[in-house]
């Protein structure tokens, strides 16, 4: 513990004696820029503003609010607004993160789904959206591909996440249920056990 | 009809199922969305999550044209504040208590539970897209082109969503 926290002191130092003067329009500003900039997955974005460009964060911290960011409800990238904005500011620091963050990007969907509602039936569109669906559903499989090799360790992941599939798209017991249902299972089978209390407290 | 009401229902209720990403909840959207409001087609639906692939920000600002189209500027502003305002105030709740729950053993249990149901629940809507998506030999081979590409090569996501165009402009443009 000592040592980890030991090495990234030089950052840490300078980050947190930035955190008193961060205002809420930098923080505004910063995500904004985020939120406008961040094609094809915010995280990186996220990562390379907070973290190496403006300091706020260490890589520590990053990594671990990504985590808590990931178990909850709610899109990583507002939750990161969230939880960064949070530790900046406050309550204030989080609502200017979060707009900031979503508000080029629904800005652009609206004009777009405006265009598209006028324009969607020309042939050209949807000649184009057919592999645009099509490339899109890549995009996920590849995200699926790389949480597995990051997340699941044994085949009882694996079971637990054939499981969820199985329970929504075959028996159709909806996302609440599956959620719920399964969630349940797969947190008890990780239970805390006596041997494994020791990591757990690093 | 005033739909406003029904939208700020139904997205904040989706907002809560988006455990791990937003795909979680594309198989409940296209019930709530498509089959009981009419909102849109399931098309339309795969074209904006598809777009919204492309868009900066956070990856479920699709859900702006549906409120816009269902209800108007304001729609698409109750839309926003349903989708990420419960999510927010919880992810703000939970930041202040999660210190705390640093030495909490289940802390673990629950990250570790939950890791394999969010990728089930992304594959799962990602299977409820391709049902849609995947017409034929041609879409499927993009499919599998771009998880290849994404999985041997560093390469920005949204530009290969943008070669989907190319390819879907190509190939599918009635001659």
């Amino acid at each position: 513990m000592s040592d980890a926290a030991a090495k990234p002191t030089g950052a840490a130092a300078s980050s947190v004696a930035d955190q008193g003067r961060v205002s809420i329009g930098q923080i505004f500003l910063e995500f904004l820029i985020i939120g406008g900039t961040s094609f094809g997955g915010v995280v990186p974005y996220l990562r390379g503003s907070l973290v190496t460009k403006r300091r706020w964060i260490d890589d520590k911290e990053f990594v671990e609010m990504l985590s808590i960011s990931q178990s909850l409800p709610g899109l990583n990238a507002t939750n990161m607004a969230i939880l960064v904005g949070e530790k900046l500011r406050g309550a204030l620091g989080s609502i200017v993160a979060v707009i900031g963050i979503c508000l080029p990007g629904a800005v652009l969907m609206y004009a777009v789904g405006v265009f598209y509602r006028i324009h969607g039936d020309h042939v050209w569109v949807t000649a184009a959206l057919k592999g645009v669906a099509a490339a899109a559903v890549g995009l996920i499989l590849s995200t699926v591909v790389s949480l597995s090799k990051k997340s699941l360790e044994g085949k009882f992941d694996f079971f637990f996440m054939a499981l969820t599939v199985i329970a929504v798209n075959r028996l159709h017991l909806g996302v609440p249920r599956t959620l719920i249902g399964v969630g349940i299972l797969a947190i008890l089978f990780h239970r805390p056990r006596k041997s494994q209390k020791e990591s757990v407290a690093q | 009809m005033n739909q406003i009401p029904a939208l700020v229902r139904v997205f904040a209720y989706l907002s809560l199922l988006t455990v791990g990403g937003g795909m979680a909840a594309f198989p409940e959207m296209k019930v709530l969305t498509v089959d009981v409001h009419k909102w849109l087609t399931f098309q339309q639906l795969i074209h904006l999550y598809s777009v919204g692939q492309m868009a900066p920000g956070p990856n479920m600002m699709m859900i702006v044209p549906i409120g816009q189209w269902a209800g108007g500027f304001l729609g698409a502003a109750a839309v926003l504040l349903a989708f990420f305002g419960p999510t927010a105030i919880l992810a703000y709740i939970v930041a202040r208590g999660w210190k705390k729950l640093e030495k909490w053993p289940w802390r673990t249990s629950i990250q570790q539970g939950l890791a394999p149901v969010s990728i089930g629940l992304l594959l799962a809507g990602c299977f409820t897209m391709a049902k849609g998506a995947i017409t034929g030999a041609e879409t499927a081979a993009i499919s599998v082109g771009v998880l290849l590409i994404l999985m041997r090569y560093k390469i920005n996501p949204a530009l290969l969503v943008l070669a989907g165009a190319l390819i879907g402009l190509l190939s599918f443009m009635p001659k």
